[in-house]
Parts: C-alpha cells; sequence; structure tokens
C-alpha cells in the first residue's frame, strides 16, 4: 500500500502541453489517459504521444499511470502492446465490471511482459469501477490478484450507468463509493475517489474531500493542478494530529522494547490498530520513523 | 515505407505540432514545408528531427506541410510517427 | 570595453557619447552624491489672469515655438490606450519640426505609428524605459541612426535632474484638469490612477501643455500636477480608450503553471525571514507575478501577519489587501484598472507618489530603499542571476526596464518568478541576451522545475533547504532545461547598436546590437 496518492492528476493523453507539465504540478500520481479524454478517431495518435512521452519526460518521481481502453474495444489490445514494454508504474483498467474482465487483463498483460521479459509484479494494476454491475462483484474483484493496488470509482460513467442525475452531493453513488472502499480495506489497499468537476468551486472540493477522506478514501482524483494543493491539504495530518501520533509511535518504541503490546497514552488505551493508525499519520506527514 | 493516402496528425495547440502528410503524383524525394514559431531558433533542428524519422521509416518520396507550435522533440517525433503509419494506412488501434 | 558583468561597451557610441560602464549596483551610489551636475528648473514668470485654455492641441503646441531638435516628453499611464503621443507627433511633423528627441517613460503597442515619424527624421532619438511591438521589432532591426537609450524609472528621474534628458515640451495627458493646469488622473470617463511619471517633466520641461477630455471648474483636485509648472491647457474629446488604459479589475491568473510557481514563490517568502508583522511588498501587476500575493494573503491572514506598505504597480488586488487591513498604506507609481484610480481617490492611506519617490536612487532615499520584499517577472535569467526583461528570443525589443532593476536592487528580498521554459524557449540559460538587473540584485529565482538561490545568500539558502523547499543549483536547472528544449541557433546580430542599456544610476549594463537582416 503506498503511502501517498493523495492525488491522481488526469492528463488527456493526446495533449503535449499538458503531459509535458504534468509531473510540475506536484500531484502524488499521474493518471496519462487514452480512454474518455481522446477521441475515439485520435486513440492511435494519444497513443504514440503517451508512448513517447513515458520515454522522454521527467516526471519528478510523481507515480505514473496510463488508463488504457478496455480490452473490449479496438483500442485495447494495442495500448497494452505499447504501453507495457515502457514500464509505468499502473496500468489503470476502466469499467471493471467482473473477474473474468480483471482475468483477461491480467492474461493479457503477462503475454506481453514476457515477450518483453518483465516481471509479472513490476507493473501495478489499479481498476475503475464504473458501473453498478462493478460495484456489486468490487469485493470478488478486489481479492482477485496482489498486483491489483488500487481501486477508484468513476463517478461521471456511474451515475450515466445507473441513470441518475449527479448531484454535488453525490448522494447516489454513496453506497457505491462505501462498497469500493470496504473491498479496498479489506484487500488493504488504496481506494481513490472520483474527480470534481467545478474547478472553480474551491469550498466545495474541500467540502467532498473531507468527506471522502472520512469514508476512507485514501486519495482523490484531480482535473486541474489548482485542485492538488486543497486536496493535500485536506489528507495531510494537522500539527495537533501529528503531535499526538508523535507520542504513541514514540511510547509504542519504548514499551515494544519492554515487551509490552498494549498500554496507555493520555488516559486511552493504545492497541495494534492505533499504532498503525498513527504511523500512517506519521508517514503522511513524512517524518522518518526511525528516527522517533 | 510507402506513402499512399493524405493524412495529418497533431493540432495547432500551443506546444504541439500539426503535420500533413501526403504523397501527390510526379512528387519525388521528400518536400518539406516547414512553418515554425521557434523557426528562427530551431528551424533546422525540427528539420532534422523530421527527416531522422522519415529516415527510420524508410519514407523516399513525401510531401509535408508542418505548422508547428513550438514542440518539444518526442512530441514531434510521436506526431510523425502518427502521420507516417496513418499516410501509409498503418494505423492501428484507432478509428481514423 | 567590458564591464563588471563581461559585456562589451564601447567606450564611445555614435549618437550618445562617450559611456560610463557598469561597475556594480552600488559602486557609484555608495559615494552619497553624483559627480554629474543638476540643472536648474525652467526660469519664469506669468502675468495675472492670463489665459492658457487653447482651442486645440495643435495651437497650444505652436505657441511653445517648437524647434527642430526639440526634446519632447510624455508619460505612459494610459498604457495601451494612448491617444496623445502619436497626436503630438503628427502635429510637430507637420510643422516640419525635424530631428526630435522623444522621452517618453515607456513605449508600447499604441505606439506602432511612430514608426513612420522615425523613418521621415521626425524623430532621431529616443529615451524611454521599453519599447514593443512594430516599433520595437523595427528598431531592433536597425531603422534609427541613434540608439535608443532605455532607462529605468529610477534612472529617468536622475537622467532629467542632470539635463541628459533636456525636456523643451512636455505634454502631460490627465484625466481631469481645470484652466489653470491643476491635473490627475484618478477621476473622469479616462481615469488612469496616479500621474507618477509625470511629475518630474512638469517640473523639469521649458513648456508645458496639460491635455484633457475633462475639463472641470476650477479648481481641480487632487492636485498631481500643480498649475505653477503649467504653460498651456487643452480640452480634447478623448485622450485615449478607456478600456485599454485601465478598466475593472485585475483578476489572478488561472494558468496552472503561473499559479504554481506563485504557490512555490510564497512558499519562498513564508520561509526567507522577511516574511513577518511589518514587511512592505511589491508585486507585479500580472501572471505570476501577481497570483503570489493570492498566497501571501492567505498566509498573512492564517498567521496573522499585517504588512506595512504595498508599493508598485498597483492592482485591484493590492486595494483588496489595503481595505482588508493587511497593510498600511499603497504607494501607487502607477494604477493598473478602473478599481485602483477609485481607491486612490477615496482612501487616504492609498498614496500617490511620484517616480523620483519611487526609485530615483539619487536623493535622501527613495521607496525602493525601503522595501522588504519583491516579486518580479523574466523573461530570461542566466547562472548568473542577470535578469533580460528587454529583449525577446528572437532578439526582439519586446519590453521594459521599467522598475525592475530598482526594485530588486532596494530590496531585501528579491524573488524572479518565471516558468523554466515558455513553448519551447528556455528562460534559464547560461548567458542572458541583454542584461537589464545584474545578478547581484537577484536572491531567488522560482521555476515550476525548481528553487535558486543566489550563491551570494547562503543563510537564505539553507532556510529554504530546511523549509523542505525544491532548491537546486541554478546550473543544474539550466543544463535540465537545455536537454528539454535542445541548444537554439544563436541570435545573429551586427556591429550597430541600436540600443543603450543604462543601468539606474547612469552607468551602462549593456547593449542591444541590430539584428542581422533577413536575406
Amino acid at each position: 500500500m503506498r503511502q501517498k496518492r493523495r492525488t491522481m492528476l488526469y492528463i488527456p493523453g493526446n495533449n503535449p502541453a499538458m503531459l509535458i507539465h504534468g509531473g510540475t504540478y506536484g500531484a502524488d500520481s499521474l493518471l496519462l489517459d487514452l480512454e474518455d479524454s481522446v477521441a475515439l478517431e485520435q486513440k492511435d495518435s494519444a497513443r504514440i504521444l503517451v508512448k513517447n512521452v513515458l520515454k522522454n519526460i521527467n516526471f519528478y518521481g510523481a507515480e505514473v499511470c496510463v488508463r488504457i481502453n478496455h480490452l473490449d474495444t479496438p483500442f485495447g489490445m494495442e495500448d497494452l502492446k505499447e504501453i507495457i514494454p515502457l514500464k509505468p508504474d499502473a496500468i489503470r483498467y476502466p469499467k471493471t465490471e467482473t473477474i473474468d474482465d480483471l482475468k483477461r487483463l491480467v492474461t493479457v498483460m503477462e503475454e506481453i511482459e514476457d515477450q518483453h521479459n518483465i516481471s509479472h509484479d513490476e507493473i501495478k494494476i489499479h481498476i475503475m469501477i464504473e458501473t453498478a454491475l462493478g460495484v456489486q462483484n468490487v469485493f470478488e474483484i478486489a481479492k482477485l490478484c496482489h498486483r491489483l493496488d488500487a481501486i477508484t470509482i468513476g463517478g461521471q460513467d456511474l451515475t450515466a450507468d445507473m441513470n441518475i442525475k449527479s448531484t454535488k452531493d453525490g448522494s447516489g453513488i454513496d453506497l457505491a463509493r462505501k462498497m469500493i472502499v470496504m473491498a479496498a480495506k479489506a484487500n488493504k489497499i488504496d481506494a481513490i475517489d472520483t474527480v470534481f468537476v467545478d474547478i472553480d468551486d474551491e469550498e466545495g472540493l474541500r467540502r467532498e474531500t473531507e468527506k471522502s477522506k472520512n469514508l476512507g478514501f485514501t486519495g482523490k482524483a484531480v482535473i486541474n493542478p489548482r485542485q492538488i494543493d486543497i486536496v493535500h491539504e485536506v489528507y495531510t495530518p494537522t500539527e495537533q494530529e501529528i503531535r499526538k501520533a508523535y507520542k504513541i509511535y514514540k511510547e509504542f518504541k519504548i514499551k515494544k522494547k519492554e515487551g509490552i503490546g498494549v498500554f496507555a497514552v493520555d488516559g486511552k488505551m493504545v492497541d495494534a490498530p492505533v499504532v498503525a493508525r498513527a504511523k500512517y499519520t506519521l508517514q503522511l506527514a513524512h517524518i522518518n520513523l526511525q528516527e522517533i | 515505407m510507402k506513402i499512399i493516402k493524405k493524412a495529418q496528425a497533431g493540432s495547432f495547440e500551443s506546444s504541439d505540432i500539426l503535420i500533413l502528410a501526403e504523397n501527390p503524383e510526379g512528387v519525388k524525394g521528400r518536400v518539406i514545408q516547414l512553418n515554425s514559431i521557434v523557426e528562427k531558433q530551431y528551424g533546422n533542428m525540427i528539420l532534422k528531427i523530421v527527416n531522422n524519422v522519415l529516415d527510420k521509416f524508410e519514407v523516399a518520396d513525401i510531401h509535408l506541410v508542418i505548422h508547428d507550435k513550438g514542440a518539444l522533440t518526442p512530441v514531434i517525433k510521436a506526431r510523425m510517427e502518427t502521420v507516417l503509419l496513418r499516410a501509409s494506412n498503418n494505423q492501428k488501434g484507432t478509428m481514423y | 570595453m567590458k564591464n563588471s558583468l563581461n559585456r562589451n561597451i564601447p567606450d564611445f557610441i555614435n549618437g550618445i557619447g562617450k559611456t560610463d560602464p557598469f561597475t556594480g549596483a552600488w559602486n557609484k551610489l555608495k559615494k552619497g552624491w553624483m559627480d554629474e551636475v543638476t540643472i536648474s528648473p525652467p526660469n519664469k514668470a506669468k502675468l495675472p489672469h492670463q489665459k492658457k485654455l487653447t482651442e486645440t492641441l495643435k495651437e497650444a503646441i505652436i505657441k511653445t515655438s517648437p524647434k527642430d531638435g526639440m526634446t519632447v516628453s510624455f508619460h505612459h499611464h494610459l498604457r495601451n490606450g494612448d491617444y496623445i503621443l502619436v497626436k503630438a507627433i503628427e502635429i510637430l511633423a507637420e510643422l516640419g519640426i525635424k530631428n526630435i528627441t522623444l522621452a517618453s517613460s515607456s513605449l508600447n503597442n499604441s505606439h506602432t505609428k511612430l514608426v513612420k515619424y522615425i523613418k521621415d527624421g521626425t524623430i532621431t532619438k529616443i529615451w524611454t524605459s521599453g519599447i514593443r511591438g512594430e516599433l520595437g521589432k523595427a528598431i531592433s532591426e536597425g531603422i534609427m541612426e541613434n540608439p535608443v537609450i532605455i532607462h529605468s524609472h529610477g534612472g529617468r528621474v536622475r537622467a532629467i535632474h542632470t539635463g541628459k534628458i533636456s525636456i523643451d515640451l512636455c505634454i502631460i495627458a490627465a484625466s481631469s484638469a481645470d484652466e489653470e493646469g491643476n491635473a490627475n488622473g484618478a477621476i473622469g470617463k479616462s481615469a488612469f490612477g496616479s500621474l507618477g511619471y509625470a511629475r518630474i517633466d512638469s517640473r523639469y520641461s521649458k513648456q508645458v501643455i496639460i491635455v484633457t477630455d475633462n475639463l472641470v471648474e476650477f479648481p481641480c483636485f487632487p492636485l498631481s500636477i500643480q498649475q505653477n509648472f503649467v504653460d498651456y491647457v487643452v480640452k480634447v474629446d478623448s485622450i485615449g480608450d478607456p478600456t485599454k488604459i485601465a478598466s475593472g479589475t485585475t483578476r489572478i491568473t488561472k494558468s496552472p503553471m503561473d499559479l504554481r510557481i506563485a504557490k512555490l514563490a510564497a512558499d519562498v517568502i513564508e520561509n526567507s525571514g522577511y516574511f513577518k508583522n511589518g514587511f512592505s511588498f511589491q508585486v507585479g501587476a500580472g501572471g505570476a507575478s501577481l497570483a503570489v500575493a493570492k498566497f501571501i494573503r492567505k498566509k498573512m491572514e492564517d498567521k496573522e501577519i499585517k504588512g506595512s506598505f504595498l508599493l508598485g504597480g498597483v492592482t485591484s488586488y493590492g486595494v483588496d489587501m489595503l481595505n482588508e487591513g493587511l497593510f498600511k498604506t499603497i504607494f501607487d507609481v502607477q494604477s493598473f484598472d478602473a478599481e485602483v484610480s477609485s481607491s486612490l481617490y477615496n482612501n487616504k492611506n492609498h498614496i500617490e507618489i511620484s517616480a523620483s519617490l519611487y526609485a530615483n536612487p539619487y536623493n535622501c532615499g527613495c521607496m525602493t530603499n525601503k522595501l522588504d520584499i519583491v516579486v518580479l517577472g523574466a523573461l530570461e535569467v542566466d547562472v548568473d542571476f542577470n535578469v533580460n526583461v528587454i529583449t525577446g528570443s528572437k532578439g526582439y525589443l519586446i519590453g521594459a526596464s521599467g522598475g525592475h532593476c530598482d526594485t530588486a536592487s532596494g530590496a531585501e528580498l528579491t524573488v524572479v518568478v518565471c516558468p523554466s521554459f515558455r513553448g519551447r524557449i528556455s528562460t534559464i540559460n547560461k548567458r542572458v541576451d541583454t542584461i537589464v538587473t545584474p545578478g547581484e540584485s537577484v536572491d531567488v529565482v522560482v521555476t515550476e522545475r525548481g528553487i535558486c538561490v543566489n550563491p551570494n545568500k547562503p543563510e537564505l539558502e539553507q532556510l529554504l533547504v530546511n523549509a523542505g523547499l525544491n532548491i537546486r543549483k541554478i546550473e543544474d536547472l539550466q543544463k535540465e532545461v537545455e536537454n528539454i528544449v535542445g541548444v537554439p541557433n544563436t541570435i545573429e546580430r551586427t556591429n550597430k547598436i541600436v540600443a543603450l542599456i543604462e543601468y539606474r544610476d547612469g552607468t551602462a549594463i549593456d547593449v542591444v546590437r541590430q539584428l542581422k537582416p533577413v536575406e
């Protein structure tokens, strides 16, 4: 489970200006998109552009993921053939609905990886749940393979699939969000929330991000670099939270040496889950656990 | 590679390059018309990159009209590859 | 011969005379006075109840007895909406005046028609802070015999005080004036705010004409220009295009790149040690340089920091910060939008200042001497931190010296913000095409790919490294950008000098040579 990935910046794969500068905005993760943001007649153009960009452009340590087209389309296979050899950090698979979907993807990926001498656990897979069927099957899908690293909810497509209106409070997809988070948590992988489309509504973005963080999402997709800082602020622990976590972890280390597993800090019981949470907070705050 | 039809790739957007390729009757060799917003600074470098890609794909006869808006080398290479595949009817996984 | 920045400056330039090479930002100034003698203001007397109003601008100009070889001056507060400068030159040309020295505080796209008057010998010499557009292109290609002299805002005042710019006639466009010549730019349909650049002209010019499209009942106040310096007053239908002068409010950019750079710059400022109660601040009028104010404003609110004064170059964003109580005062030498003009008129803490008070180093202390933090833009920066804000990547004159070297020299913390490359053009280079601001005045360069601190500020660098900012060596950044965009063809120039870049103390910091004509 990655420690960062608070933000994932979507970059249309056929847009040179955005691809070139994509890594400079401070997003933890980048999604180079060959799917919905690319017109049907430009799928080849985007694929070749992303190929060249992956080879030549510096992304300054951001995680680089590529969203390919579904294997049911005329584009997906070619996407994998061209992109896998370049070893992006992850492949994002859209509209994952069944275990067979994922199995099929993995099989194709492994074939191509074998041809290029790439081991089967280098490139991670992220799945996108964008349909009601996908939501239904997410628990099964999520436990399928160890290279599955994150689940994202695709809010726009999901509301379309469910034939409901997309509302700002997201009530229609609330259950879907929760199920996806639960499936991710059960398998100890990341859950990434869907995009917030109103770029000018900074307060709205903050509110939605707080909500999704409270639900258990570990990060959020963003469509404009302006959204990055706000999401990061929400996911950055406050000074108070950091101090508390520091105290807990420090005490944990001391008690561990003494062979004590459960103890109290500030009158509250501290056991393994509490320590784990403190560790996570400290990691989000980039604090070196060794130095405590 | 033989150019058998008219094709284009790229766009007029900033940092992109629009390349129109064709092989009209009776045209022998490479005829390249370059319009670039960085003509003075990078004109010859752009032509070099274009010719390198043409060499790589072994294209002998082609007529190119290029409108460059300050595209970086990987972008030029990508758009060239795309237009050559399209113009030789070798484009894959697309509805172009 | 080479000046201290290794630029080739001829000892003598035709059309200018002997040159005094740049030897360092404070070398001449540290003496405490200048060697050059200052000239006296005009010696005049006027009998009571004389009529200053004339029917037309032409009539007023004729009354001032224009002659060949005269120097005529203007201000650039009307920005791209100026109607007056070109009109005045047209009139002078009609009257057969030749060999005019034009001393406009800056020149822009509304002055393209001047090309004609250069070609026909009406104008043969120019002193200005900036040149753009078609005019810049033509001058870069060598249409003038005499090189243009580019000065800073502070440097212009010095040049007038010493008579280097010896103004015979100054024509001051004002958005309000009365029949005696009291005038301002704060009120009227063509209001533009501060008249800061014109004050020095009004006091030293042999003849002064006020041109307004809003003649008010006597007395016109506030008195940015005073009647005791004015010879004639003209009312015209329109002094300029209000939409191009100053409309509405200035919006903060939405460009993700500019916002990113601005945020990083604000982080630098926050951790620099200069961001504390009572700090003074200056930002640019747009782009990343203005956007920094947005991030600083939030940090001021979060940390409950109150500033002392804002300086500039003022936009409505600055006015908002003043109204919010984040700063006590605004010192305004140039107003950029309608809301600023209104604030200037209505708020006693929004104060108009002259170019001399703003940036002239040869006095008892101009405002830039008191500035804590300034955020500036750049066309190019080199590995020695020298900044070019005047010539573009093709070699044309496209910008202005303006207040850049003035503010950079005075500010405790000078932050230059710029993208590391624009399109395919690198901003961080081994050597800039033209130096306007010397590297010694620049403390930090902030780009989206890294922040570079001047090696002459090691403590600052340590503070910023400790704060976890992405600090890099400027040479490394330059190499990285070069790898991304490639090495461009060098700009080909002839030996003929088309512009002399004067540092604020009058020394020659660089020259611009003619572009080689295209075959």
